[in-house]
Order: C-alpha cells, then sequence, then structure tokens
C-alpha cells in the first residue's frame, strides 16, 4: 500500500510549537517534525516518551567500576603480588585509595562511550548512513511537520494552512 | 511577612536550654585531678579503643612536644597528658558546634555573593531566606570568637602552641611562632569576622534598599561589593582554616586544606538553604518558588558533596601514597582511633547524596532532599569532629553529653536566630531586575 504523508513547513518555531499543539488537539498523529536546531518543550508538545539514556549511563558506569575492581584486584593483589614501593598488596582495601583513580576513570569512560553508542544505535546513526532528510531547507531555516494521510487530505490541509503553514507538500512517505 | 510560628520558637528555647544543661553537665565531668582521670579511663575503657597502645600514646606526646623534658617517668607524663585530654573534650565539643553553625552562616554567604556576583537568574527568589540565614554569622562569628579569646588566655588546651611552656620545648613551634602567636591570630580572626560580618550587613541593607528604590543603583553596588567580597573571602577562608582548624594539629600541615573546608562549608550551606525554603514553602510562605528553584539547590548539594569527596580524597591519598613520617601522623593518629566516624563520614557525604540525588525526579521531591540534607548537615559535623577532635582529646573521644549538648544548644540559637531575622521583612524581594525571571524559573 502505498501511504501518502503531507508535509507542513513553518519558518518560526513558535509557530511550528502552536501548531503541533493544534494538531496533538485535534487528535491527528505527528509522524514526525524536522527542525534546524532543538525546539526547547517540542518533545513534551508532542507527548514523547522522555528519554532513558542516563538510566542506561549508569548502569554502564556501574560496570566500569566493576571491571576496574576486578582488573585491579586480579593483576595487583591476585596474580603477582610484587613489593612495589612497600605499597600492601596483601589485600585489595589495603591498596584502595592507589585504586581509585583507575576505578573513576573507568566509570567515566564506560559510562561516556557506551551511552554515545547507545544514542548512535538508537538513533540510527552511523558514518555511511543516507541522511533522511525530507527537504533541504530543514537543516536551515525551516521546520517541517509529517503528518501521514488516511484519506482525510482535504481536512488535513485545511487545519494546517489555518495553524500559520507557510508550504504545503504532498509526497510518497520515505521508508526508513 | 512572616511571623515566627509559636512552635518553633519554644522549640528552639528548649533546644538551647537542654543543650546548655548538657554543656555545662560536660564541664562539671570533666575532671579535676590525675587520679579522676584514671578512674573515669578505667570504668571506660572497655567501651572503646580497646588499648591505648605505646603508639598512640608516644605520638600524642610528640604533639604536646614534652615527652623529653617531663623525662621523670613515662606513667607520670601519659597521665598528665590523659587529664588534659579529658579537660579538652568538653572545650573540643563546644568548640566544634560552635564553628560547624557558624560555617553554615559562612557557606550561605559565600554562596549568595556568588549569586549576586554571576547575576544569577533563578535565585533572587530565595535572597530574603539566605540573608536571613547570614543574620547568624554574627552571634556565630561572636561565639566562636569568644571561644579562640578563652583559648588565648589559658582558658583551655584547645591550641598546643598557645602554651609558652611548649613552645620553649619544641623547636618546630618557635619556628612558626612568627605566625602562630595569640597576638597575630587574634588580629586575624578579628579582621576575617570583621570583613564578613561587614559584608554580611552592607549587602542586606542594599539587598532592602533596592526595594524601596525607583533605580537600580543599589543592585549595581551589591554586584560589586559581592564580586570583591569573593576575593576577600577566598583569602580569609583559607587563612581561617589554617589558623582555626590545622593550628590544633600545629605539626602539621597540608596545602588543599583551605578548600577542603570551604568545600565543607559550601555545601553544608546550600543544604541549609534548601531545608529552610523547603520549610517556609511548606507552610505557603513562599507562593513562587516551585520544584525547579529545589531542583537547582539540590543540584548544588549534589555536586559539591563530590566536590568536598574530591578534595577529601586528594588530601587523602597524597598523604597515604607518599607516606612522610612528618605528615602521616595526622591519619595514622584517625585511622587508629577514629575509624568508625572517619570512614563513616565518606559514606554519609558521599555515597549517601550521590545514590540519592543523583536521579532527576528524586531532586524534587521534597521530603528526599530533607532526608538526604540531615545525612549531609550530619556528615558534615563529623567532618569538622575528625578534625578538631584527634588533636585535642586524641583516643579519648565519644558522642556523649558534652557533644550532643553543643549540638542541640547552637542549633537551638541557630534556629532561633535564623527565623528571627525572617520575620523583620518580606521574604520576596519585590523589584530585583531578575525577580521575574525568578519567578517563572522552570527546569
Amino acid at each position: 500500500m502505498a501511504s501518502k504523508v503531507i508535509q507542513a513547513f513553518y519558518n518560526d518555531d513558535d509557530v511550528l510549537m502552536h501548531a503541533v499543539k493544534k494538531v496533538k488537539a485535534a487528535k491527528h498523529h505527528i509522524e514526525e517534525v524536522y527542525c534546524p536546531f532543538p525546539v526547547h518543550g517540542l518533545d513534551k508538545a508532542m507527548g514523547l516518551a522522555p528519554t532513558r539514556i542516563a538510566i542506561t549511563s549508569f548502569l554502564y558506569g556501574c560496570v566500569g567500576l566493576t571491571v576496574a575492581i576486578v582488573m585491579m584486584n586480579f593483576i595487583m593483589i591476585k596474580d603477582w603480588p610484587q613489593d612495589i614501593g612497600g605499597k600492601p598488596s596483601f589485600s585489595y582495601i589495603e591498596n584502595m585509595p592507589a585504586f581509585v583513580p583507575i576505578m573513576f576513570e573507568l566509570t567515566v569512560f564506560f559510562a561516556a562511550h557506551l551511552m554515545v553508542i547507545t544514542f548512535y544505535l538508537r538513533s540510527r546513526l552511523w558514518p555511511f548512513k543516507k541522511a533522511e532528510n525530507p527537504d533541504v531547507r530543514t537543516t536551515d531555516d525551516h521546520f517541517v511537520m509529517e503528518i501521514e494521510i488516511h484519506g482525510n487530505e482535504r481536512e488535513l490541509k485545511d487545519l494546517l494552512v489555518g495553524t500559520g503553514a507557510v508550504e504545503i507538500n504532498i509526497s510518497e512517505k520515505n521508508s526508513h | 511577612m512572616y511571623t515566627f510560628s509559636n512552635r518553633l520558637k519554644i522549640g528552639s528555647i528548649i533546644l538551647m536550654a537542654v543543650g546548655l544543661l548538657g554543656i555545662i553537665g560536660g564541664f562539671v565531668m570533666a575532671p579535676g585531678t590525675v587520679e579522676e582521670a584514671k578512674a573515669m579511663v578505667a570504668s571506660h575503657d572497655d567501651g572503646h579503643g580497646g588499648g591505648h597502645d605505646t603508639a598512640a600514646s608516644h605520638d600524642a606526646e610528640m604533639e604536646h612536644g614534652a615527652a623529653a623534658e617531663h623525662g621523670g617517668g613515662h606513667d607520670v607524663s601519659y597521665d598528665e597528658h590523659l587529664l588534659s585530654q579529658l579537660k579538652n573534650r568538653p572545650w573540643a565539643a563546644l568548640y566544634v558546634a560552635a564553628f560547624f553553625f557558624m560555617m553554615i552562616a559562612l557557606g550561605v554567604l559565600a554562596f549568595y555573593a556568588i549569586q549576586r556576583a554571576a547575576q544569577a537568574g533563578w535565585s533572587p527568589l530565595l535572597f530574603r531566606v539566605m540573608e536571613g540565614i547570614t543574620a547568624y554569622l554574627v552571634p556565630g562569628g561572636i561565639i566562636v570568637f569568644v571561644i579562640l579569646v578563652l583559648s588565648v588566655l589559658h582558658m583551655n588546651h584547645l591550641f598546643v602552641w598557645m602554651d609558652p611552656e611548649v613552645v620553649a620545648h619544641d623547636e618546630l613551634l618557635q619556628g612558626k611562632s612568627g605566625y602562630l602567636n595569640p597576638t597575630f591570630f587574634l588580629i586575624r580572626a578579628a579582621i576575617f569576622l570583621g570583613g564578613w560580618i561587614a559584608y554580611r550587613e552592607y549587602s542586606r541593607k542594599l539587598s532592602l534598599k533596592q526595594d524601596e528604590s525607583t533605580d537600580n543603583s543599589s543592585f549595581k553596588l551589591n554586584f560589586r561589593i559581592s564580586a570583591a567580597f569573593l576575593v576577600f573571602y577566598l583569602i580569609s577562608e583559607s587563612i581561617m582554616s589554617w589558623d582555626w582548624i590545622m593550628s590544633v594539629e600545629p605539626h602539621w600541615f597540608s596545602t588543599l586544606f583551605g578548600w577542603y573546608i570551604f568545600a565543607s562549608m559550601f555545601v553544608s550551606g546550600i543544604t541549609v538553604i534548601a531545608m529552610v525554603t523547603i520549610y517556609l514553602k511548606s507552610k505557603g510562605l513562599l507562593p513562587d518558588v516551585n520544584d525547579s528553584h529545589i531542583h537547582d539547590l539540590a543540584k548544588f548539594m549534589f555536586g559539591i558533596s563530590i566536590f568536598w569527596t574530591y578534595l577529601w580524597f586528594s588530601q587523602f591519598m597524597l598523604i597515604w601514597y607518599s607516606n612522610i613520617p612528618e605528615e602521616v601522623t595526622y591519619y595514622v593518629t584517625r585511622i587508629q582511633d577514629y575509624k568508625l566516624p572517619f570512614f563513616g563520614m565518606v559514606a554519609m557525604n558521599f555515597l549517601f547524596p550521590v545514590l540519592l540525588l543523583m536521579n532527576s525526579d528524586y531532586k524534587r521531591i521534597n521530603w528526599f532532599v530533607v532526608l538526604t540534607g540531615i545525612v549531609i548537615l550530619a556528615g558534615h559535623y563529623m567532618d569538622i569532629f575528625n578534625a578538631i577532635m584527634p588533636s585535642t582529646v586524641g583516643d579519648q573521644w565519644f558522642i556523649g553529653i558534652p557533644e550532643i549538648g553543643a549540638i542541640l544548644f547552637f542549633a537551638g540559637l541557630f534556629i532561633f536566630w535564623v527565623f528571627r531575622a525572617l520575620t523583620t521583612v518580606p521574604l520576596q524581594p519585590k523589584r530585583n531586575p531578575f525577580i521575574e525571571e525568578s519567578r517563572h524559573f522552570h527546569y
């Protein structure tokens, strides 16, 4: 089934915010909004679920901390407990202060890098990815709201013109 | 206008009365003679510490620089040392609590000056709350100063370097006497307290004048003196920490000590701002303060708790790692005799706030912030306790009647003075250039 989408163009983020609220109030499902920069409060107006990336980051940090502790405990205490400059390598806790810088850095390293990778995976971003841009102007000075059409083309068009759209296009849905 | 609720007023007066009894009790219970001291230790001996091993007592003797001279016999000098520790206990308890509450007001003052100098847009709604808390700096600072004067007058033995007999037998202290001498010490203390109180009073005056004026000249002047105060504060706070805290252990020194004490007072101050704000908000007295303001304060509590831990650990780890005997005794005595308070404090000041205040939603839950705040405040009391006690009472420490009495007394005085200051003016500034922004602050 060839599904079609209607694309409404805006040239101001305030107008866009009002339009999003109006379309939501009229109970239409907004497929996507393309913006050249982050619009504060847009996710709330669209009713998007809050991100859970901070939670993943915390868990990755815990993994990093564990890796650091297990690694240093094996190398410095279990495997070859040498006397290096009189540092007490009888147990992990006795020599712990010397390991804290490593524990800290690995926690941060894991938390940061794995979170970034999670972000790329979840937003499907990679170096040779084909850009999913409906119109080049959305990276410069235009905002586009995309709504799927279910045989209500006329009604949607009227609604969107009423919200201050500067241009309205109808196109085949680009599948990604 | 806020009216001091009767329940709170009576509560604070009861705290002061009970605390005063505890303080007096502490002084009455302190032993007067060597025999009494020995009897006390004998009856307490199984309580804590296990044994007063020779290492600890020898260490402490070196501290007082009297080991060689009292040569008559190890036992005699040990007993005298014990007596002086036990006599110090009520004084040290009083000093720790007095300093702790003074430091809260001073931390709030630094935070307030930073908010003014940074022209923060979120905080002007809280300026009256902060000014109310810093009002305690006047009585609190004067009490600390009086205790310092009493030390100089040899009423107590908190600062060994004030004892001319000790200095006469101690070359290290003689070398430092150009800086550590009683007159200069009191002059410095007077200058610091005078500067802090002068800024507090003048800034408060300008802040109130701004409400009534038709232009922003008072606001601008306040901005300038706040920036100037921060320069003065940075220097005076650092020197204050050497004088009032580090010098109880005059053989020891550390370079980042000033910052470390600063972090402690800063986080305690912010915590108290959050708690007083939440209290007043719960009474419906700060209608424009919203969850985002609390969220910001909780973020500061979280961030500065980590900053404190960073400094605590940096100081500890550098000394532990290099293990130079002249520096490391500081931590040796603490880990030997103060294991639980020393490491328990790190849990209270670091683990607890980090885990409880990490979640963004929790920072908006008022009772959660108050709960964490109580732990942070108790933790930073322990921080000052750990800084003062090992050098003054040694292994004879205990958190008993003198300590709790002093905390209750100063807590009562603090509550009484702060909330009385809050009643004098309306709780929200009227015409601050940033007040609208602060009112609509949303995170």
